[in-house]
């Protein structure tokens, strides 16, 4: 089991709203058969029409914590855009919000994704900002996100905090274990069974 | 079951394996769909851990995203996409997965090939690694996207873990006026609830003017729930269902269709199904809609000016102005007029015959406006075929359309089919984010397939209301 308490490292702040998928991972890339590699071309487009894009900027190279803003990660359901921010480097994420079905790729993959209030995002990044070295600490169990003097609440789903709280993020070998559960749903859904009443 | 309960718990409760520890629920999954993009991941993680598919036969595969839809000879001219197709190939082959090849006269877009195969059933939980799964919610089956790790634990276990949504009721009352398509309600929707609006929910969408649609109509409604935020929305299955169902390839026949019909009759939510959130919109304030932003929630009615960014709460005005810059369009100027460049009929959300049979009455007996470049790329090769059986594809080459092979073509630009530089498109797809038709300085336009026509031949945006006595004869 591999337990996901706390995550630390400096930040990468990129506090904007509405970040699709296809702009973390422009769907060219996803002409692949594995994850590898991906990490270079996270926000591809972007960084090419920006050359001021918190991606271009040396000084949050070795960032690992990203600040972003509403709804980040809508639109396409692919991993190609968790793995290659995960590639690039990133281990946590906070934000005002998320779209669902990143949040859950993420959760998956065991990086823990947390919700900030707005406020709390423009200071910390105001504070990055100032000071790109300074460590950012995103601690699961208390529910809070440190930096220096810095301190705000933090939330997470309860099942997504459970499970990297467990180590049981990697849900495979749970799903597993429960085989012949499955098994036995599976002769009561009608459509399986000829619609036998 | 209890009266109280809306089809969205119904199904739930059927489906339910498990209570996991984190509180998540494990879900059996009735119907897995699969293609090219986001399965070759999941299969190596399968062998790396030396896991087989559990339930082959609940498994179906098809190809769209990366298939060419002019030349479709192979080897691909792409490397990579001929990788993947290979990759796809032996995957179902070894793992014992039908595939609905090329070759396959069943193959197009998932979402488009599993309702027409009868593979989509009512009360089903249907996943595939991709987000307008929602599409197959048209015949109550909840059905969302899912990540390719998720994708692999469905493969190998076919279950996954989900946290329980809320259910919100979109009720849309009246009757649609002419012009007026299914495309259009469902960015009346978005534009209204916001493209995170449905973030934690589920839609059930209902009223007389869903309960009028067809199968097709609905799918297109249902398609686009992910684009409001809300990962699954579903129609209740009532007889229109039943008739689309009925005599479809995987559908279940004789007997077992009339209990299956009973059945399915009997999830819709009823009279006092409870729900988390109910929202009502009037038919009569839908006019063709038209995205004029990067994401869709920034539309409009074809018969208003661009808004200005004043008019937005002061946290949405940033987003507004990037549209402007990124869309090059001013506040108060009409969306009528804008010029396109490119235009695209098709995709999951709009590439069904229905779709183009509403394109071409538009485009009968007019021509394609000089210097755009006009795609119609039918969803499958059903709709294909049934297309040119009708006699559609003559009617939109006559009137200067390319008619292409099926797939998801210029909705995504995985493929050969891109704008290229600044290229404005008017597109009956699903998605107007920054680049992605494919050129990173592209843009897009969302709106019906109809509407899509009057603008390849006008040449602008234009409302097609005015364009819709058929010409000549």
């Amino acid at each position: 089991m591999n337990e996901i308490k706390q995550v630390s490292g400096s930040g990468v702040p990129l506090l904007l709203d509405d970040i699709d998928t296809d702009r973390i991972i422009p769907a060219r890339f996803l002409r692949c058969v594995t994850f590898d590699g991906l990490g270079e071309y996270a926000f591809e487009d972007d960084r090419e029409q920006d050359p001021n894009h918190t991606f271009n900027n040396e000084k949050y190279r070795s960032g690992s914590v990203l600040i972003a803003g509403r709804n980040f990660g809508c639109g396409s359901s692919r991993e190609h855009a968790p793995q290659s921010l995960i590639r690039w480097g990133i281990k946590a994420i906070i934000a005002e919000s998320f779209a669902e079905i990143f949040f859950g790729n993420c959760t998956a993959l065991g990086t823990p994704v947390v919700c900030a209030s707005r406020d709390d995002l423009e200071k910390l990044t105001k504070l990055v900002e100032e000071d790109p070295s300074r460590e950012i600490s995103v601690d699961i169990e208390s529910k809070k996100v440190t930096s220096g003097d810095f301190e705000c609440d933090i939330t997470i789903l309860d099942s997504a905090r459970n499970a990297l709280l467990s180590g049981q993020w990697d849900f495979m070998n749970l799903l597993l274990e429960n085989e012949a559960a499955t098994r036995e749903a599976s002769q009561k859904i009608p459509y399986l069974n000829q619609f036998a009443t | 079951m209890s009266d109280t309960q809306n089809l969205f718990n119904k199904v739930w409760d059927l489906h339910t394996v498990s209570t996991l520890p984190s509180g998540q629920t494990q879900l059996f999954v009735g119907l897995h769909l699969i293609h090219e993009v986001t399965s070759p991941q999941a299969f190596a993680m399968l062998r790396e851990r030396g896991l087989k598919v559990m339930y082959p036969d609940q498994t179906w595969a098809t190809v769209d995203h990366i298939v060419p839809t002019d030349n479709q000879a192979r080897p691909f001219a792409d490397a990579l996409a001929e990788e993947m197709m290979s990759a796809i190939e032996k995957n179902c082959r070894e793992f014992g997965v039908t595939l609905l090849d090329l070759d396959d006269d069943r193959q197009g877009i998932v979402h488009v090939v599993g309702p027409e195969q009868g593979l989509t059933q009512p009360g089903q939980i249907i996943v595939c690694g991709d987000s307008h799964t929602s599409t197959h919610g048209a015949f109550g089956a909840i059905a969302f996207g899912i990540g390719t790790s998720q994708v692999a634990g469905v493969l190998a276990t076919q279950t996954l873990a989900l946290g329980r949504p809320k259910v919100r009721k979109i009720e849309v009352t009246g009757e649609l006026a002419p012009g007026v398509y299914a495309k259009d309600v469902t960015l009346h929707i978005i534009r209204k609830l916001g493209v995170k609006g449905g973030i934690g929910y589920a839609y059930e969408y209902s009223g007389e003017v869903f309960d009028r649609m067809t199968m097709e109509e609905r799918m297109t409604v249902c398609n686009m729930s992910i684009e409001g935020g809300a990962r699954c929305g579903y129609i209740n299955p009532d007889q229109t269902t039943v008739e689309y169902l009925r005599g479809r390839p995987n559908a279940p026949q004789g007997e077992e269709f009339e209990k299956g019909a009973k059945w399915w009759l009997s999830l819709a939510s009823g009279p006092d199904a409870e729900y988390d959130d109910i929202v009502t919109f009037d038919a009569a304030d839908i006019e063709p809609t038209v995205t004029w932003g990067i994401n869709p929630e920034q539309a409009l009615g074809v018969s208003e000016n661009i808004p200005d960014a004043a008019d937005y709460p002061q946290e949405d005005q940033a987003g507004i102005r990037e549209a402007y810059e990124y869309m090059d369009l001013q506040p108060g100027q009409s969306i009528t007029g804008v010029k396109v460049d490119v235009t695209f009929i098709g995709s999951c959300t709009n590439g069904r015959i229905s779709d183009l049979r509403e394109a071409a009455a538009i485009a009968k007996g007019r021509k394609v406006a000089e210097g755009v470049k006009a795609l119609v790329v039918p969803g499958s090769q059903q709709v294909l075929k049934q297309a040119v059986a009708e006699g559609l594809d003559k009617i939109f080459e006559e009137a200067g359309f390319e008619w292409r092979a099926a797939g998801c073509s210029m909705c995504l630009a995985m493929n050969p089919d891109k704008l290229k530089g600044r290229e404005l498109c008017a597109s009956s797809s699903n998605r107007n984010f920054k680049g992605r038709q494919g050129s990173p300085t592209g843009r897009t336009l969302l709106m019906s397939p109809a509407m899509v026509t009057a603008a390849a031949i006008n040449g602008c945006v234009s409302d097609v209301r005015e364009m819709l006595e058929p010409v000549g004869v």
